[in-house]
């Protein structure tokens, strides 16, 4: 199963057991993209860091 | 059973670990996605037994826990636990209040009271945002220029929030600090987290090996939870020449992706234990 990353166009592997809203990193270009969809296999860009985010 | 709800901003390695335990465990549960939600104040339509906070986001978590407790729906962590940890001022007054070891801390509200601090604990001090992560912004300030420059920026730069000037003494570390991982009355696991610079966060780049759990580490992790109200955190402690052990800061959405192969415990098996015993409660 394979996403196409928005930022290099690369081929992106999804996981067997990959879920949706789940954060994977582009091995080409190292983008933090998040899974939007699992049929058909889409990425977006993930959620860029705020002020208050954390533990 | 139960029913769970895992409330989300993006599922991260630490999710997808959880929500696998309660996979495998059978259990019936709902991803509740904290972009998507919408909360009905009037009206309480959640069926959970109880509901696990990951969120990433402090606020969304802290109003999040704040309408399911109104709504008498059990949380972990609760609401209490959150609003003590997610902010470092109630973090600090909590711990002190309860007798439990921290670095000296003073707080101040404009840049000339801040700096007056700033001299009554003596350099280097650091100087924090109330709320804030992975060690972001934090300032070590090395003498009295430093002060000065960084004290102007905060105020000039930052929201509002950045001049409630938390201020602590710094703690001159053995090139480490200690994560713990308490969950429920138990510290279950500990690692080191090393590095040359000062800011130890694995965030930042701090590497981590296994600290064991002496009874001296439990006794104080166990006692700094209860003081923010217990549940499932995360405790960084500095270790002091003189005074030991100091918590300095407390955790509620922990990370531990890190921990897991470095302590041989199962960290997610743990919090979902817990997360079904107060769903069961």
């Amino acid at each position: 199963m394979f996403a196409e990353c928005p930022e290099c166009a690369a081929e992106i592997p999804l996981a067997m057991d990959a879920i949706v809203h789940e954060i994977v990193v582009c091995p080409d270009c190292g983008t933090e993209l998040e899974i939007v969809s699992l049929d058909p296999p889409a990425v977006d860009y993930a959620p860029q860091e705020e002020e208050d985010w954390g533990e | 059973m139960s029913k769970v709800g895992i409330l989300c901003s993006r599922i991260r390695v630490e999710e997808k670990l959880l929500i696998t335990e309660l996979q495998n465990r059978g259990v019936d549960f709902d991803i509740i996605d904290d972009r998507e939600v919408i909360f009905d104040i009037q009206k309480n339509g959640w069926q959970y037994d109880v509901v696990l906070e990951r969120c990433i986001s402090h606020s969304r978590a802290l109003y999040a826990l704040l309408l399911f407790r109104d709504w008498g729906v059990p949380t972990v962590n609760t609401y209490e636990v959150a609003e003590n940890c997610g902010n470092k001022l109630l973090t600090t007054s909590a711990l002190v209040r309860a007798g439990i070891p921290t670095p000296r801390t003073m707080v101040a509200f404009t840049p000339e009271s801040a700096l007056e601090a700033i001299e009554m604990i003596g350099y280097p001090v650091v100087l924090k945002p109330g709320v804030g992560s992975w060690g972001r912004l934090l300032s070590k300030i090395n003498d009295r220029d430093a002060a000065e420059t960084v004290l102007e920026h905060k105020q000039i730069l930052g929201s509002y929030h950045h001049s409630i000037y938390y201020i602590q003494e710094y703690i001159h570390k053995p090139g480490r600090d200690i994560r713990a991982f308490v969950v429920g009355d138990e510290t279950i696991a500990a690692i080191y987290r090393a590095s040359s610079h000062w800011i130890t966060n694995t965030a930042r780049g701090g590497v981590a090996s296994k600290c064991p759990v002496t009874p001296e580490l439990n006794a104080l992790c166990v006692a700094a939870a209860k003081a923010i109200g217990g549940g499932v955190v995360a405790l960084d402690i500095f270790e002091d020449e003189h005074r030991g052990l100091l918590v300095n800061e407390i955790n509620y959405t922990m990370e531990f992706r890190n921990s897991i192969d470095t302590t041989g415990v199962n960290i997610p098996a743990k919090v979902i234990d817990y997360t079904l015993q107060v769903a069961r409660s």
